[in-house]
């Protein structure tokens, strides 16, 4: 059963978050807090020597949004470059606030379009975004991630 | 629709009174459960607060004109309703506010002004509002007052054996919810009130959850302070209430300065305006007040006694039926409890509870309610609340157990 942004991947996702448990030689750990859910999750980065993205692995607990989030993300941000992971970010967060039309316009998005219509629900963009914040502050080498 | 009959009140004629109820969202009729944030506004508040507009606004107690003095003479008729309301000795006792979080920040505000001391103890409870954490915290515990705070067992009553322990000699204030907006609990505040009169100790009831619900006598409790918000009343917002018992207002020193609350002005020295004005610095919510009034004489037509006893029958419903659920628990199992219901499911967080329901077009709150250390002290992030008004009805309560099922299904 599917309503609003809780379509099949979503709950698939957020029920068998892939890539989920610690990573012992993680070469970046960091913390990513939504206060108005409480979803609070740590991910770990481990880069491959040419400095592309090897691994991303998280633990936490979230809503079903922002979990599904770190699991899509996590798979998608292996192998990518750091440019790669900052354009998936700027338009993944352009999608969520509706400044991006997926269907219409070209876009690196892939399978992470399953989350277009948080668009329409204004209150939990966050939840969605969450993970990006973090990977995104990761990258630019800040300690922790919050979207307050 | 025999069910809209309940206890001789005639629901459905209850429901023609508020136009918001015949909407849609998200193309479901809209089935609101989301009156312990925000009740909705009758006709007739509405419709006063129009005329008011329409036909009585000015300044208050300012102009000798024909118009000044009808919008003073509506809004100060408005605090001898509040007076009434909640049975207070002295009309001067009424101090308008913004709402229930103003009210407690300006008697936590004057207190530490001139009766709090390095050393001293305020004792409050593990299920407070923020507004009756964070107030404290900014005014008094920066002059070296501790807060202390009585815990809540299990079933989410307050545990009143520690609380008789941590009334020591070293409190100077008790401060306290009435009923939980979380758990529903009703707390037993004439037991508080008698046992810290005992030792000399002021109490503050919060009862913004209590006022829309239970009769409230503020002499037979004897508390020394009392607030409460208009929007949570079937009033409009941005006003609220401040009872003060007239030894305690006197001696206290006014925390706002500006127009109104002046006897005399130089700049060399002030003198304050007598009670209730001290307190009232600038131009008030007039319009407000007198919406405040007008929601209170709502309840009045109805019986405060026949909407408690509705929605005792609402929540005992409600409970019957989402208790046996599987997946699905209540948090708040006090004896004595208003008709509020804290929803926590397995696995499934509140804000996505929150949105599938919302998709049905029934509003529940989803979140920590403004009570993060009662959240703790359960461990959980957050809850979805369904709290329930005279006008709802035991088939929107068979339409959120609907609404949950199919939270289930989705995440089956």
């Amino acid at each position: 059963m599917s309503i609003g942004i809780y379509n099949d991947q979503i709950t698939y996702h957020s029920k068998n978050p892939r890539n989920f448990g610690e990573m012992e030689n993680a070469d970046i750990k960091i913390k990513g807090h939504n206060p108005l859910c409480g979803d609070s999750f740590e991910f770990f980065i481990k880069l491959a020597e040419n400095g592309t993205i090897d691994s991303v692995q998280f633990t936490g607990k979230g809503c079903a949004v922002s979990t599904a989030s770190a699991s899509m993300m996590t798979k998608a941000a292996k192998g990518k470059t750091l440019d790669e992971v900052e354009t998936l970010f700027k338009e993944f967060q352009m999608m969520s606030t509706g400044k991006l039309d997926v269907d219409q316009e070209p876009n690196h998005l892939g399978h992470l379009t399953v989350f277009k219509s948080i668009k329409d629900f204004p209150v939990r963009v966050k939840c969605a975004t969450l993970p990006w914040h973090t990977l995104h502050s990761a990258m630019i080498g800040q300690k922790t991630a919050t979207t307050e | 629709m025999n069910t809209l009959l309940t206890n001789d009140l005639d629901i459905a004629k209850v429901r023609e009174e508020f136009p918001i109820l015949s909407r849609q969202v998200h193309g479901k009729p809209l089935v609101f459960l989301d009156n312990g944030a925000s009740s909705q506004m009758p006709r007739s508040v509405q419709e006063r607060i129009r005329l008011y507009h329409s036909n009585e606004h000015a300044n208050v107690h300012r102009g000798v004109h024909y118009l000044s003095q009808t919008a003073t003479d509506s809004y100060e008729k408005a605090r001898v309703t509040v007076q009434n309301f909640i049975h207070a000795k002295h009309e001067e006792e009424i101090i308008w506010t913004s709402g229930t979080t103003d009210a407690i920040n300006t008697v936590a505000a004057s207190l530490a002004q001139f009766y709090f001391k390095e050393g001293d103890e305020i004792l409050l409870t593990e299920m407070e509002h923020h507004a009756n954490i964070v107030s404290w915290q900014i005014h008094a515990v920066s002059k070296g007052v501790k807060i202390k705070v009585i815990p809540v067992l299990d079933n989410g009553e307050l545990d009143l054996d520690a609380f008789e322990n941590l009334l020591t000699d070293k409190v100077k204030l008790v401060s306290l919810v009435h009923i939980s907006n979380v758990l529903g609990t009703v707390n037993p505040v004439k037991f508080v009130i008698d046992r810290a009169h005992e030792k000399g100790i002021p109490v503050l009831v919060d009862g913004a959850q209590s006022t829309p619900h239970s009769k409230i006598d503020v002499q037979h409790l004897d508390c020394d302070f009392f607030v409460f918000s208009a929007h949570k009343m079937y009033g409009p917002t941005g006003v609220g209430v401040l009872y003060g018992k007239k030894e305690w207002l006197s001696k206290m020193p006014p925390v706002r300065g500006g127009g109104d609350m002046i006897m005399e002005v130089s700049f060399e020295k002030t003198t304050y305006n007598e009670l209730p004005y001290k307190f009232e610095a600038g131009t008030p919510n007039i319009s407000g007040a007198i919406g405040l009034g007008a929601a209170i004489e709502f309840i009045q037509s109805i019986g405060l006694e026949k909407m408690a006893a509705h929605e005792h029958d609402l929540l005992v419903y409600a409970t019957s039926i989402i208790e046996p659920m599987q997946g699905i628990s209540i948090l708040g199992t006090a004896k004595e409890k208003a008709s509020i219901i804290s929803l926590i499911m397995d696995e499934i967080h509140p804000h996505d509870v929150g949105t599938i329901l919302d998709m049905e077009g029934i509003a529940v709150r989803a979140g920590h309610h403004c009570a993060q250390p009662l959240m703790t002290r359960f461990g959980i992030p957050a809850t979805s609340r369904a709290s329930f008004a005279v006008y709802n009805t035991k088939e929107e309560i068979d339409a959120l157990v609907q609404g949950l099922l199919k939270v289930q299904q989705i995440f089956a």
